[in-house]
């Protein structure tokens, strides 16, 4: 039964946001991955990011297909199949970089921590819906949702995944917190994890792991490592000062003096070819895209959807946060990629499932059921 | 608007959304600010360290670990070598600067040039080593000219060296540069590529506590990449440092003594399964390995005949001959085949079923107990008795005597030998055992083979009372400030499977091998004090039964292996030693010597310090 209303009722406004993002951040990994590389024609990078941008939007059309109340309904079993997936890189997954993080399906290599992002949220929206109240929820509620989303983040930090676990974590505990939660349950928590933070400090962590933690939070301790990276980061972001190098005039780009120039520090290439001119229309347009998810929380009618669509702005939201943050030196040095912009597949289609979904609740928000 | 009204109870989630907008502006004006401030507050000083591309990475060499023998004697240590480095983005002109550079040092320009290829097209400002380890002369060149070579740089590293070249060669090991893949598999963290790791002996086996760990320092260089300002450092940490349980002045004797024939020599000991002396001839020099062995140099060690680079104590099987009888004497002594008193008459050969199997001495021994068999090395007897014993049970004594089956040293490519049995030629051959190789093998010839560490291993065993150790090599390994870091302890591996009394008996069989008027090895008797041992001499070809050879116009190769395994002093052993020499001849006139002077000096008995001087008659 189609609807004509979910036609006029269709946001192009978000839509054309997104395009217009993914098209800057095409244009930056252009110059990202033509430093240093000769030749002629595009870069098999760029080419390859282009067909995840397309295969991205057919998944935002798919999704727009189904209700998105119908994952109300399908939350366990699209989480339990995440779980699984999890579970079979144990088995199955290819290791790269001293982790175990992918699983292949013959053509295409996929991430399922990145998967399990979204049916986190599903998993939080759909249990929340029904236990929210104007004055918060207490231990019982939270229970649940402490399960799912406990055995998730253990399995990937296990892969080991430090970066996509806390990015969890900070996901689920956002929406927990707007969801609401009685102060007297959060000073408990809060106490708790005073207290047992610097106990497990003392008693569980051996020297190795301290090391690997503190360096995690001060990268000057590792001046041969990440402390490098940032300074070099630093130093591209700098000197591309108010109106930039100009396009594919970047210095530190072209003598790869960026680690990961093309994934997790593109922002840094952004800003020397750019300058604070560019950086600051990035900055609009992201903040733009935020407040938009929000709107459509605001707006929709269905406890579940506005929830979802909170959680899924959290999710854009922490990303970005978390990597600029990281490029200029303000942030511990994760691999959180900049949605829309950096190289890379899984990052692509997953924040693509996220806006197919936040279009799918902005156009059905005229019917309450 | 009013239908939202309608649902007064979502007001309040209305209100926290707007709040969670607030939090979204607040850090998006965060984020904005530190913009403003890297590309507008510092973006000048930015700006002016992206254009010289002046913060750099310099990596500091850390020291590998050292090696002493047990007297804490160095054995190998590190030098300072002084490599030729360029950092392409510096020069004005490559091409022009290696040029300039190559006829300055006298070294060929596609050499140099060659070498920049090799780095690949990313590394820009990375140091490429053009040259490693140059001349003094060719140093004082470089920093003569050091403002018409913009780019280029000496770089000072700690390099291996051997400090006796050429000694313990199969020991010790050697370094190679480290290849594509092991990189990959992450086995080794803290290596890069460019860097040596062990590939041979216990540079390989103790890889990882040899190692230890690069360091290095963020510098900022001026334009023609001179370092102005070291901003940061990381100190590298120095490898461990291995103790050995080598012997280094008696090894120098074994190999001196082996000098020019292939063969092995192992001393262990009794006490503890430590290795005194494991030499391997011929050897190699291990400073021909530092910095990449030349294909030239490398040919030559692979057409060598004498296979140099085989550590033969642990790698080179070979028939144990007469060596073996002692195991025969026990099995047979154990297996009630034979008693103390039973005798056996040798005519000097044999009858087996229509074939007649030779002794050794062609006119015989006579009447013999099992100690006088051991002491002459009476074929005869051994055929008779290991018959009775049969095939199988004298494996199994075998492989009780640690024969069959790697000694578990702490060195790869270890080889296990070969302990026959019924099944194992069925499985082999797929055929049938014949009661006639029984004999043979009872004389430890047939298909019997063992390593000389083996032999050393088992012989060390008899001499303490029937212990076998694992052979030890390293007894500590200590960091650079002298704690240690790891204690190895000895290891029991096993036991001979034999009785007081049955040991007693061989033992004296062996005592009287060199005490004994009749015993094979009576010529290195010394007055000092008593020794035992047993002589071997291993075929290489079968002779046919009856046939004569002139053995003095015998092609060397064809000629037979020496052996000799002994322990002294007999009453408290301290040492025990296998030797073999490859195509020696008899054990008694080309091996036993070496381990007599061997025993010699390790007792502190010899003249050792005449052995230094040159032979007074020419």
């Amino acid at each position: 039964m189609f609807d004509r209303r979910l036609i006029e009722n269709f946001d192009w406004g978000f839509l054309a946001l997104i395009l217009l993002i993914g098209s800057c951040g095409l244009v930056i990994l252009y110059s990202a991955v033509s430093a240093g590389w000769q030749g002629t024609g595009l870069h098999y990078l760029f080419e390859k990011q282009m067909i995840w941008m397309g295969a991205g939007l057919v998944v935002v059309m798919g999704i727009l297909v189904i209700d998105f109340r119908e994952l109300d309904k399908l939350h366990l079993l699209i989480y339990a199949l995440c779980v699984g997936l999890l579970v079979s890189i144990y088995f199955f997954g290819q290791s790269g970089g001293g982790s175990r993080r992918w699983l292949s399906l013959g053509v295409v290599n996929i991430q399922p921590s990145e998967l399990m992002k979204i049916s986190l949220i599903i998993s939080l929206a759909s249990l929340y819906a029904t236990t929210v109240s104007p004055e918060g929820l207490n231990f019982k509620n939270l229970l649940k949702p402490a399960v799912i989303c406990i055995i998730p983040v253990a399995l990937i930090i296990n892969q080991p995944d430090l970066g996509t676990g806390l990015l969890l974590l900070l996901i689920a505990g956002s929406v927990t917190l707007f969801v609401k939660v009685e102060k007297k349950v959060i000073f408990t928590l809060g106490g708790l994890l005073i207290c047992i933070v610097p106990l497990a400090w003392i008693i569980g962590l051996k020297e190795y792991q301290k090391a690997r933690i503190l360096t995690f939070l001060d990268p000057d301790r590792d001046p041969l490592g990440t402390g490098y990276h940032i300074i070099q980061s630093k130093i591209a972001i700098g000197s591309g000062m108010i109106t930039g190098k100009g396009f594919l005039q970047g210095t530190q780009n072209a003598l790869s003096f960026l680690p990961e120039q093309h994934t997790d520090f593109i922002l840094s290439v952004l800003a020397e070819e750019w300058g604070l001119a560019g950086c600051s229309v990035l900055l609009v347009l992201y903040f733009l895209l935020l407040l938009w998810g929000l709107n459509i929380a605001y707006n929709c009618r269905n406890m579940f959807g506005s929830i979802l669509a909170f959680g899924i702005t959290a999710m854009i939201f922490w990303q970005i946060f978390i990597n600029i943050g990281m490029v200029m030196g303000l942030m511990p040095v994760v691999g959180v990629p900049l949605p829309l912009v950096s190289y890379g597949g899984s990052s692509v289609i997953t924040n693509m499932v996220g806006f197919g979904i936040l279009l799918n609740i902005s156009m059905r928000n005229f019917s309450t059921a | 608007m009013h239908e939202l009204n309608k649902n007064a109870d979502r007001d309040w989630i209305k209100q926290r959304i707007m709040a969670a907008g607030l939090c979204i502006l607040v850090v998006f004006v965060l984020l904005f600010l530190r913009l403003v401030f890297l590309q507008l507050i510092k973006g000048e000083e930015y700006r002016r360290l992206s254009e010289t591309n002046c913060v750099r990475l310099k990596s500091i060499k850390q020291s590998r670990g050292l090696i002493y023998d047990r007297n804490k004697k160095l054995l190998v240590d590190n030098r300072p070598s002084f490599d030729l480095v360029m950092v392409l983005e510096d020069a004005a002109s490559v091409p022009d600067t290696v040029s300039f550079l190559s006829s300055l040092i006298n070294e060929s320009y596609a050499d140099l040039m060659d070498n920049i290829q090799k780095a690949g097209n990313t590394a820009f400002y990375k140091p490429v080593t053009l040259k490693k380890n140059i001349s003094r002369d060719q140093l004082a060149i470089v920093e003569a000219h050091k403002f018409d070579l913009p780019g280029i740089h000496i770089e000072i590293e700690p390099t291996r060296y051997y400090i006796y070249p050429k000694m313990a060669s199969h020991l010790l090991g050697y370094l190679g540069e480290v290849n594509r893949e092991e990189l990959q598999t992450e086995k080794y963290p803290h290596v890069k590529s460019g860097d040596s790791i062990g590939r041979y002996g216990v540079e390989k086996s103790f890889e990882p506590f040899l190692q230890g760990e690069r360091g290095g320092r963020q510098v900022e260089v001026d334009v023609n990449g001179r370092v102005v300002k070291v901003l940061k450092t990381v100190p590298p940490v120095s490898g461990n440092d291995l103790h050995l349980t080598l012997d280094f002045s008696l090894q120098q004797m074994a190999e001196d003594l082996l000098k020019d024939q292939g063969g092995a020599v192992v001393a262990i000991d009794p006490a503890n399964g430590d290795v005194l002396v494991m030499a391997s001839s011929p050897g190699f020099d291990q400073n021909d390995f530092i910095g990449g062995i030349s294909n030239e140099k490398w040919r030559l060690l692979m057409d060598h005949p004498g296979h140099p680079m085989t550590n033969k104590a642990i790698q080179a099987e070979y028939p144990p001959a007469s060596t073996y009888k002692t195991v025969t004497a026990i099995a047979a002594l154990e297996e009630k085949a034979i008693d103390i008193h039973s005798t056996t008459f040798c005519p000097g050969y044999y009858v087996f079923g229509s074939r007649r199997y030779h002794c050794w001495s062609r006119y015989g021994h006579g009447k013999l107990t099992v100690q006088e068999a051991i002491a002459q090395s009476c074929d005869v007897f051994f055929y008779q008795a290991g018959e009775k014993v049969g095939v199988d049970a004298l494996a199994q004594y075998a492989n009780g005597c640690g024969l069959g089956r790697a000694t578990g040293v702490a060195l790869d490519h270890e080889r296990s030998g070969l302990i026959p049995t019924a099944a194992w030629k069925r499985s082999r051959y797929q055929e049938s055992w014949q009661a006639g190789e029984t004999l043979s093998i009872s004389i430890g010839q047939g298909f019997n083979l063992v390593t000389p560490l083996q032999m050393a291993v088992f012989t060390a065993a008899l001499a303490n009372g029937g212990t076998l150790y694992r052979p030890r090599i390293v007894k500590n390994i200590k960091d650079s400030s002298g704690n240690i870091i790891k204690k190895i302890e000895p290891e029991i591996t096993g036991g001979i499977p034999a009785s007081r009394q049955t040991l007693e008996l061989v033992k004296n069989g062996l005592l009287d091998v060199v005490q004994g008027d009749r015993g094979t090895a009576r010529s290195i008797r010394i007055k000092e004090i008593e020794m035992a041992g047993k002589t071997g001499t291993a075929q290489v070809f079968s002779r046919k039964t009856g046939e004569k050879f002139d053995n003095k116009n015998l092609a060397r190769t064809l000629q037979d292996h020496a052996w000799f395994v002994c322990y002294a002093p007999a009453q408290n052993p301290v040492i025990a030693i296998s030797v073999i020499i490859e195509h020696g001849e008899h054990g008694s006139t080309a091996a036993a010597p070496v381990a007599g002077a061997m025993v010699k000096q390790y007792l502190g008995l010899s003249e050792s310090e005449n052995k230094t001087e040159p032979a007074g008659e020419g």
